[in-house]
């Protein structure tokens, strides 16, 4: 369903026209009556609609019943109203007359019950969280509800029925894109009001549409860890799109207002965030974090709170929230998720969603945590404490027993930083450390061999250890990483192993390439490639880097790029100017050694993001032999090539013939119009035969003029011959 | 002093260096940002008006100033020579469109108007000239034809038509084939054909098929057959001129300011870029002020010259590649084949001469 686009020209032409000043049209004011899409049609309105009517100021989302109540006479009502509008004002504002108890008309006294009427339905929400079963006294326990929830606990039947089981429906291959027999890999793009998913066709050197749609989010899009799902995100909430063919709805997540989502790495949950604004601007904003079960679109968890709640720790991200505010550890099992608090670690398990021994890991000033990307280990940062009394340290933590694996206490720190090596195998933690004087910080490094017994823990300082760091990457499955490192504006790009030739446990500098315009690193997925990229300053250099031979395969630009991602495979890297700039905006694809296969220009260009593949199924053997023997694999690949690209040579030069012919019969037939008009032109020009196509011939002429003349006795030098 | 030739009779012979590759000369001479480039019929005299009030003439070939034709009261928008070089007309933002005697630089008439003079072109024959004015305190756009007298002294600022313009500025209005219709492009991005005799709409482009956003330029091919608009949208388009069919697109990634149609080859060149105010990076290329070079029939983008400081305003090629080509080759064995000439909100002209392969190039 695609919603008709209404040109914001046709807007004006028609304000125009009905002598509307739009300047002065406040849009935010016009209440579109319920129910009425004017002909715009949404996936997303019908059900959720009904689900949630909290956001909407047209239902009764705002009020709460609170039951419970003492029934009073008509002379203590004022004393009651009183106690009521003291607790209830200090969750939210309560509107004017807002407050209303009903009373027996044969008693004159209260029923037992009132109603209150907030600004929002946010408010009224936590009204009734923070109320329900709050004693007034020993008989009187507040019993809280929304009003909006009465109709619904009426319609529940009074008889017990069996639940209709309905019959099983074999779902859709939700990884048909992964048997494609070109083995290509697709993306998603968004430019302006449209969602677009293609194949990459580096062979045809175009890509290949799969879906579009318009509107189909309404902020972003985001594929799931293993691909499985591209997200969407909207207003009542997130949904999640796959399947054989093309992309249906898998399902939906109500969420009012949700702004940030976010995976667990086996994509098994969706951790969707929301932040409210207050009605009273004293009161912070309020945050709603919901963790959903993919599959079944089971919410899990809640947690909700204010912001201060979920600030702690990080910095940025969206109203002082550092996003994602949980992070998943314990690999692909999706089995733990964390999250810091003042001077706790709160560690929360995926079978019941509630603490690990049910409470918090208290570490005393915690700023810092992240899970190694397969094990379930944590590595927390500690700064320095008491003026230095107290070295900062590092400490590695297992889950779920919480033992302290390894600890290095660090002297004289400012910072740190922590980089994970993507199969778990080292930690870098990056120290910044005051100089003696204390006025400038020296960088170094301290490497975690987290496989090894014991953890060994290695110091690497670079050869100039003041040079600033300007990024940091682990070659993915490899032992070896990369830094940009000086203070220059072409800073040098060292390549380190943690391996030597002799001592496999011992780190060791590659090589060092000097005065680089790059700022940022991409290394291949598989590893061995890496593209040093100059964003931003740099305006999009690329160097396309062979870290196994340690040369450059090729260098590249693309003008003002402003981000670069690999394909899964390490095949292709896609560089894009995004909506950050006003032109430029499109993509480039590359291949891995820098070959520019296609440029695609895209007005208003958002987004581009592979879809990642989950890992591999082969045996590390089976792919070794495949490496081994990858001359035999490759060869029926290579000939598919060769058809591809003869067949494309062949099309190309059927194009072009056809529109050279088409271009020359246009050529004739002017010339024809313009020999027939040749006596007309003539006259025209009052008879100046001469015409376009006449040809003229500029001539040279050289004139001597002697000017004067003198005679002058040259004596004549034999010699000089 | 003022000293100026027809068809190649004057030139210098002595003392040019040869020159190297597509390096182009640059002619300094305009305070202000470059609007538009004109080539007389010869291709040895290039014309260029600018914001600054005075339309300068150079000989084409190694960017000599001649002169300058001086009586302007604001910026000059447009010109046009007539084909014996004898009479240039220009258009200017004081609201007059003047005649000059190309020679000597003296101005022979003035037209005045309610509003500023935009674009002007001489008819088949240089006895017409078409005239827009821009909408201004209430007035509307305005396309008006002016008879050109033999004699300045007979000279009427009577107008033969005036076609109340659509919506917006008209940006460009020239001759159709014969004279018989007026081709006008401007701010609603509708290209259009009015009948010189009646002033009727003839024929409007397809909203759809046809340019988006503001006519920047409009440039006719050598035969007057097919023309070429570029357009704020980002394209540049060439059509049918008796037909107002749309023959090929160009697309390119920056708004087109300026275009034109190679006289020799099957290429068009593009030219045009953010405006100075808009551009916030420093770097010079932030907004690609490089002109772009697309094979016409294949709509191909083949290459680009850079080198313009701010966007690429104005754009011309030398009507007479070819002799051209034939004497720079046996006068100066050097390289010079053909130019174009373009001009830039940085109110140089550069004179830009390809190197051999420009003329070889395989498609």
């Amino acid at each position: 369903m695609m919603a008709e686009v209404v040109l914001i020209e046709d807007i004006e032409a028609s304000a125009t026209r009905l002598g509307i000043d739009l300047s002065s049209v406040d849009l935010d004011s016009i209440q579109l009556p319920r129910g009425e899409d004017f002909g715009i049609k949404s996936d997303d309105d019908d059900d959720l609609y009904q689900e949630d009517p909290l956001e909407f100021e047209a239902g009764f989302g705002n009020i709460i019943v609170v039951d419970n109540l003492p029934v009073v006479p008509p002379e203590k009502f004022e004393k009651l109203e009183g106690v009521i509008r003291k607790i209830y004002s200090q969750i939210g504002t309560i509107r004017e007359g807002g407050i209303w108890m009903p009373v027996n008309p044969d008693t004159q006294k209260t029923l037992g019950y009132c109603f209150v009427e907030y600004n929002t339905p946010q408010e009224a929400e936590l009204a009734r969280e923070k109320t329900n079963g709050y004693k007034l006294d020993k008989s009187h326990i507040f019993a809280v509800n929304l009003f909006d929830d009465f109709e619904k606990y009426m319609k529940v039947p009074d008889e017990w029925k069996a639940a209709e089981i309905k019959p099983y429906t074999p779902g859709e291959n939700l990884q048909q894109w992964l048997t494609d027999e070109k083995a290509r890999d697709q993306f998603v793009i968004r430019a302006g009001s449209n969602t677009e998913v293609f194949w990459n066709d580096p062979r045809q050197l175009m890509p290949e549409l799969v879906h579009q749609r318009q509107y189909w989010t309404e902020s972003f899009v985001q594929w799931s860890p293993l691909g499985t799902y591209l997200a969407t995100v909207h207003r009542q909430g997130a949904a999640v799109w796959g399947g054989a063919t093309t992309f249906n709805r898998l399902m939906r997540f109500a969420h009012p207002q949700v702004r940030l989502i976010d995976f667990s790495p086996g994509e098994k949950y969706l951790v969707t965030f929301s932040s409210h604004e207050p009605s009273n601007p004293r009161d912070t904003h309020r945050i709603v974090i919901n963790i959903f079960d993919v599959r079944t679109g089971k919410l899990m968890r809640d947690f909700k709170g204010n912001v201060d709640e979920f600030a702690t720790g990080g910095s940025g991200g969206v109203s002082g929230i550092s996003w994602p505010v949980f992070r998943w550890g314990g690999g692909k099992e999706d089995k733990y998720f964390a999250r810091m608090g003042k001077n706790v670690i709160s560690v929360y398990e995926t079978e019941t969603f509630t603490l690990i021994d049910k409470k918090s890991m208290k570490v005393e000033n915690v700023v810092d945590f992240s899970w190694s990307p397969t094990d379930p280990i944590l590595a927390l940062f500690v700064p320095e404490l008491g003026g230095g009394n107290q070295p900062a340290r590092v400490s590695l933590v297992q889950i779920p027993g919480k033992e302290e694996l390894r600890q290095k206490n660090l002297f004289s720190v400012s910072d740190c930083k922590m980089y994970w090596q993507n199969n778990g195998e080292y930690l870098a933690v990056k120290v910044d450390r005051y100089t003696k004087t204390k006025k400038s910080t020296y960088t170094g490094f301290e490497l975690f061999r987290i496989k090894e017994r014991d953890i060994p823990i290695e110091v690497l300082e670079l050869d100039n250890k003041n040079d600033k760091i300007v990024a940091f990457a682990w070659e993915p499955k490899g032992h070896r990483f990369a830094v940009i490192h000086g203070d220059g504006p072409r800073p040098d790009i060292s390549f380190y192993s943690m391996r030597t030739t002799l001592n496999i446990g011992r780190v060791s500098k590659l090589t060092t390439l000097k005065a680089k315009q790059a700022n940022a690193l991409y290394w291949s997925p598989a590893g061995r490639y890496i593209v040093l990229a100059g964003l931003k300053g740099f305006n999009g250099q690329l160097e396309f880097y062979n870290v196994d031979e340690l040369e450059t395969m090729a260098t590249g630009e693309h003008f003002m790029a402003t981000d670069i991602e690999w394909d899964p495979t390490g095949r292709y890297v896609a560089t894009a100017v995004t909506s950050v700039h006003e032109m430029e905006n499109g993509f480039h694809i590359w291949s891995f050694s820098g070959k520019l296969l296609y440029r695609i220009s895209r007005d208003h260009f958002y987004q581009f993001e592979w879809r990642p593949r989950p890992p591999s199924l082969l045996s590390a053997e089976k792919e070794e032999e495949i490496a081994k023997n990858l001359k035999k694999y490759s060869k029926k690949y290579e000939a598919e090539d060769q058809d591809v690209s003869m067949q494309l040579n062949e099309q190309d030069r059927r194009k072009r013939k056809m529109l050279q012919e088409q271009w020359n019969e246009w050529v004739t037939k002017w010339k024809q119009l313009h020999e027939e008009e040749r006596q007309l032109r003539i006259e025209l020009r009052d008879g100046v035969v001469s015409d376009e196509e006449e040809e003229y011939e500029a001539k040279e002429v050289e004139v001597e003029e002697v000017l004067d003349v003198t005679e002058e006795v040259v004596a004549f030098d034999l010699d000089q011959e | 002093s003022f000293r100026v030739s027809r068809s190649g009779l004057d030139r210098g012979s002595g003392g040019r260096e040869s020159r190297g590759a597509m390096r182009p000369i640059l002619m300094k001479g305009h305070e202000r940002p470059l609007t538009f480039l004109k080539y007389n019929r010869e291709g040895d005299l290039l014309f260029s008006c600018a914001k600054d009030h005075n339309p300068t003439v150079w000989f084409a070939d190694n960017g000599e100033r001649l002169g300058t034709y001086r009586g302007h009261n604001g910026a000059v928008w447009c010109c046009d020579v007539s084909r014996d070089s004898m009479r240039l007309i220009t258009g200017s933002a004081d609201q007059s469109v003047k005649l000059w005697n190309v020679q000597t630089g003296a101005q022979l008439y003035s037209f005045n108007f309610d509003s500023p003079a935009r674009s002007v072109d001489f008819s088949v024959g240089d006895k017409l000239a078409v005239i827009t004015t821009d909408p201004f305190m209430g007035l509307p756009s305005t396309i008006q034809v002016k008879r050109i007298a033999r004699d300045p002294n007979e000279q009427s600022s009577e107008s033969v038509l005036t076609i109340k313009g659509p919506q917006g500025r008209i940006n460009r209005a020239i001759w159709g084939p014969l004279n018989k219709t007026i081709i006008s492009a401007g701010e609603d991005a509708v290209v259009r054909v009015w009948d010189t005799e009646t002033g009727q709409l003839l024929k409007e482009s397809d909203k759809e098929t046809g340019h988006q956003k503001t006519v920047t330029s409009l440039s006719k091919s050598a035969d007057g057959s097919h023309f070429l608009t570029g357009s704020l949208d980002k394209s540049a388009k060439l059509w049918d001129a008796r037909t107002l069919t749309l023959i090929k697109t160009y697309v390119t990634e920056r708004p087109v300011n300026a275009c034109a149609i190679s006289p020799l080859l099957d290429h068009v060149v593009i030219g045009g870029g953010q405006e100075a105010v808009h551009v916030t990076t420093t770097d010079r290329r932030a907004g690609k002020f490089e002109a772009k070079f697309f094979h016409k029939i294949l709509q191909e983008e083949i290459g680009g010259v850079k080198g313009h400081f701010g966007p690429i305003n104005a754009l011309a090629f030398n009507p007479d590649g070819r002799s051209c080509m034939f004497q720079t080759y046996i006068f100066y064995n050097s390289v010079i084949l053909h130019s174009f000439s373009s001009g830039g909100e940085d109110g140089y002209v550069r004179l830009h001469h390809f190197d051999p392969d420009y003329f070889t190039i395989k498609m």
